[in-house]
């Protein structure tokens, strides 16, 4: 019987050397896709299993972890202003993941991060409690409370951006949510993100980043930039060859104005009083590709990264000559989020350079290393510092003598430039405005802050009462009164 | 240790009986677990657990007083079996007490029972007496070939064991297999203990007809068809395992009782045809059962595709949780006491206990069990080679054939290698029927291993040898 029982003890053998070659499938091969496998839970627990590091601003955390007494996740995410900060924290939920700073960083915040490999190694020989590291913002809290409380009821956002460095220094989005509600994973979370979710106001869209809106008249001063930039107009006081009511190219329309005195008005002249015509004009003489080429220096038709991916604004490098033309007014395909138009007001208001827009300024050990620090960093030169000039000057007409007076801060020694927009939309124009203003201040020293505002749909005001002069200026002004008071 | 047992030129000089090894190797056994519990304890509490001298000490003493049984009962006995037990037994309280330890499941258990009782002081007790069960074996069991004599009684004993489920009032079906009974107040597992009584039988039964079985055959298209009427045991069987698999829904029992005739048919008779017809057999009772029963075909599904159908069926679910624990074990593992493996919830420490070593032991610590398994059963087969008798070869080749089935069906089916069973890693999983049931396995090899290792008794003294020798004045 031993031939057939040596040959048994082979298959045994066998059963065992296939349970090792599965084992070594499993454990080796798929490791990774399993242990990141969407429905694995690990990754979950593994995020709440010890206090989250924070997210700082002026140097106090705008997040906390609590102690949820929970089986599954031991912390729970709380936020201090939730509302206030959701658009540049984004959300922590035990059930339903993460996103923005909060997702981006994630690695960082949980302690997890190779970076923060010897920290772990540490804690692990001094019998500490892992610990996560923090985020360091660039925001400014009194500018980002200034925003939030400007944009009140109203749907609409909010950036400020330091020209000099790209900073970020609010981002506010209307209306909000607060993260808190759904951290956790119980029915009142589920509840709570379900009607969020169905909310048709949208709440926990990032309007200031990840919307993006028909700029209106705001972009008339992309178009002043590119009509310098080109030499098509080198004196911002000399009359421009303009009739009242253009033909739009390509189109039996005239193109009409709001007010009058735009016939021949100076480049300086229509940028005050908005006049459709002559930019209109301009965006013609100047060119679709030339136009094409000032947007996107000024970071038209690509996403940006905050590191918070935001929207592609758009300026069509395929519109025909008549669609150049109502481009060149902010109108037809153009779109843009409020943190682009950050961006061009920035650019302008820093002499013509544009500075990477950025909100993380340095992440942080739990031991206080520093593991990045995020420096200024140059994204391009839109317009040369002379035009930039020009342009400055232009839009300081608009606020001291023109329709953005609302933006005045009246103080010794500050500048302000800037510019509203009504931008109309929908089908015909049925839709009520988007009221739009873009501004900056700027002292002897350069200028601290540039910002874009928008209000989407301001309830309880008459049609003919939206404007941008009227309804966004106030909260520009608001916010960068707050910028240079927090300067001291 | 070597014993010149006589004075004749034909001196018995036998294999030394390798006590002493048995001894430092089950100081190795005892130690390995006790620092395991030490490293749960420091991982979850961080301090040193309060019962590691209890529980230590505990399985000290068993282990201590199965060697001295085995010492003075069985003196030659294989060194290593013992040890490997112990080892198993000792690490699966380990992992049962570690999954004591989880909120998770305690907080289940609240909401469903309104109670919590740990496991481990359970499976501690159930040792004791899976111990106890090994002694008795060993006390009682002079010699293995004592158990031919119950050839026909075993048969109807085990028929009995495998049907007591499907008794009303007496069975009772959890999550849908039909494989335990309640006697006063415990639930008793009958297969488990069917699996030795099913070894004796066939031992028994094949003995004495293997001859009848091999040569009394018509050669057709190269395979031994057997005679029609000898054709009956096995047809028996394979109906007995498909009753079971219909009425039990017990997938592994079926498939490990086949499994174990058919390997101890070949054996004993020599014949491929046996294991040729055997797979037929099987290949033919799967497909038929699994085309019209429908929890047959959720395993399947389960196991042809865990993430696709996580949602619908329940296995699914069950068997995803069970890969991702793998998963995340990765290579080394997350340590003990570190790993998430309590998510599976319903029967972690039982069925599923195998998926907390991978994840927390990592490759590495499954690929070690799977070796200590595969060594139990290497030694049992070497038994099965070294004995002397064709029913102890027979038994002990049955006795550790069923055992790497099984263990075969249990891991490959919680690593997804095939479709999923219920059933137990021998020694490691949480239950009573199954420790006790195993420690008996190891007695019986351990009895059959002695007397195939004894040294041959001596020839009774010749005198005419002995006058060609000694000179006498």
């Amino acid at each position: 019987m031993n031939k057939p029982l040596r040959r048994v003890a082979i298959f045994c053998g066998l059963l065992v050397l296939a349970l090792l070659l599965r084992d070594n499938w499993l454990q080796f091969v798929r490791a990774d896709e399993l242990s990141t496998h969407s429905s694995n839970k690990r990754v979950q627990i593994e995020r709440y299993a010890n206090p989250r590091g924070n997210i700082i601003v002026d140097g106090k955390p705008i997040t906390g972890s609590a102690d949820s007494q929970d089986p599954f996740y031991k912390y729970k995410r709380t936020y201090t202003d939730g509302p206030m900060w959701a658009p540049v924290t984004g959300y922590a939920s035990q059930a339903y993941d993460a996103n923005q700073i909060e997702k981006i960083e994630d690695g960082i915040l949980t302690g997890n991060d190779d970076r923060l490999f010897f920290d772990r190694t540490l804690a692990m020989f001094t019998g500490e409690k892992k610990k996560g590291g923090d985020v360091v913002t660039t925001l400014s809290g009194a500018a980002q409370k200034a925003a939030y409380k400007g944009l009140g009821n109203n749907t609409g956002a909010v950036v400020a951006i330091e020209p000099a460095t790209g900073k970020i220094l609010a981002l506010a989005s209307t209306p909000s949510y607060d993260p808190t509600s759904f951290a956790g994973y119980s029915g009142k979370d589920e509840k709570a993100w379900i009607a969020l979710e169905k909310d048709k106001n949208k709440p926990k869209q990032n309007r200031a980043i990840r919307e993006i809106y028909p700029p209106g008249s705001v972009f008339k001063v992309v178009t002043a930039a590119a009509a310098l930039e080109s030499g098509k107009v080198t004196d911002i006081n000399a009359a421009t060859e303009t009739p009242e009511g253009w033909k739009i190219p390509l189109s039996t329309k005239p193109m009409k104005n709001h007010s009058g005195g735009c016939a021949n008005a100076s480049l300086n002249e229509a940028l005050r009083i908005s006049c459709n015509s002559v930019f209109a004009k301009l965006g013609d003489d100047v060119g679709r590709d030339k136009m094409v080429e000032m947007a996107e220096k000024f970071g038209f038709n690509a996403e940006q990264f905050t590191p918070v991916r935001s929207s592609a604004s758009v300026y069509d490098k395929k519109a025909d000559r008549g669609g150049n033309a109502l481009s060149s007014i902010g109108q037809f395909n153009t779109a843009t989020t409020p943190l682009q138009m950050a961006m061009v007001t920035a650019a302008i208001a820093n002499d013509g350079k544009l500075m990477k827009p950025y909100m993380v300024d340095k992440l942080v050990a739990p031991n206080l290393d520093v593991i990045k620090q995020n420096d200024p960093e140059e994204m391009s030169q839109p317009v040369s510092p002379e035009n930039a000039q020009k342009l400055q000057q232009m839009m300081e007409n608009v606020v001291s003598k023109g329709t953005g007076a609302k933006a005045d801060l009246n103080m010794d020694g500050v500048k302000v430039g800037g510019k509203t927009g009504t931008a109309q939309h929908g089908e015909k124009n049925a839709k009520r405005p988007y009221a739009w203003f873009i501004s900056y201040a700027k002292t002897a020293q350069g200028s601290p802050v540039a910002v874009a505002v928008i209000v989407e749909d301001a309830e309880g005001t008459n049609r003919e009462d939206i404007s941008g002069g009227g309804l966004a200026a106030p909260i520009a002004k608001a916010v960068m009164k707050a910028v240079i008071k927090n300067r001291g | 240790m070597s014993v010149v047992t006589n004075t004749t030129t034909i001196g018995a000089i036998e294999a030394p009986s390798r006590r002493n090894t048995e001894l430092a190797l089950l100081a190795f056994a005892v130690a390995i677990p006790v620092f395991a519990y030490l490293n749960v304890g420091l991982a979850i509490d961080g301090k040193i657990p309060a019962g590691m001298a209890g529980y230590g000490l505990g399985l000290a003493l068993l282990a201590g007083v199965a060697h001295l049984v085995v010492r003075k009962w069985a003196p030659y006995a294989d060194p290593l079996l013992l040890p490997l037990a112990t080892l198993l037994n000792g690490m699966g309280l380990v992992l049962i007490w570690r999954l004591d330890q989880s909120p998770r499941l305690i907080a289940t258990s609240m909401r469903l029972y309104d109670s919590f009782s740990p496991d481990a002081p359970k499976q501690m007790m159930y040792s004791a007496i899976g111990i106890a069960m090994f002694v008795g074996m060993l006390l009682l069991l002079k010699d293995h070939r004592v158990l031919q004599r119950y050839t026909y009684i075993s048969m109807v004993a085990a028929l009995v064991l495998l049907l007591l489920p499907l008794v009303p009032g007496l069975g009772s079906a959890v999550y849908g297999a039909k494989i335990w009974i309640n006697v006063a107040g415990f639930s008793i597992q009958p297969g488990e203990f069917a699996k030795i009584v099913l070894a004796i039988f066939f031992s028994g039964y094949l003995m004495v007809k293997r001859d009848a079985l091999a040569l009394a055959s018509r050669r057709f298209m190269g395979l031994y068809l057997p005679r029609g009427r000898d054709l009956g045991p096995i047809l028996t069987i394979w109906a007995v395992s498909l009753l079971i698999l219909i009425f039990e829904n017990d997938l592994g029992t079926s498939l490990l009782f086949f499994g174990m005739f058919v390997i101890m048919l070949y054996v004993a008779t020599e014949r491929t045809s046996w294991i040729v017809m055997g797979l037929g057999m099987s290949v033919a009772g799967a497909v038929g059962v699994a085309s019209f029963a429908s929890h047959v075909q959720a395993r399947v599904d389960a196991w042809a595709d865990p993430f696709g159908c996580a949602d619908k069926i329940d296995a699914c679910d069950q068997m995803t949780e069970v890969l991702m624990s793998f998963g995340s074990g990765g290579i080394l593992g997350t340590g003990l006491g570190q790993g998430n493996s309590d998510l599976i919830g319903f029967a972690a420490n039982s069925d599923f206990i195998f998926a907390t070593v991978g994840e927390e032991l990592g490759l590495a610590g499954v690929m070690v069990f799977l070796l200590i398994y595969g060594l139990i059963v290497e030694r049992g087969v070497r038994t099965a080679l070294a004995a002397r008798d064709p029913f102890g070869k027979l038994l002990a080749m049955g006795l550790s054939g069923a055992f790497a089935l099984q263990i075969f069906v249990v891991a490959g089916g919680v690593m997804g290698l095939i479709p999923l069973t219920g059933m137990t890693m021998p020694f490691l999983a949480y239950g009573g029927s199954s420790v006790i049931a195993n420690w008996a396995l190891i007695g019986i090899l351990i009895r059959i291993s002695d007397t195939a290792r004894r040294p041959a008794p001596a020839p009774a003294p010749s005198p005419d040898a002995e006058m060609t020798q000694v000179v006498r004045p």
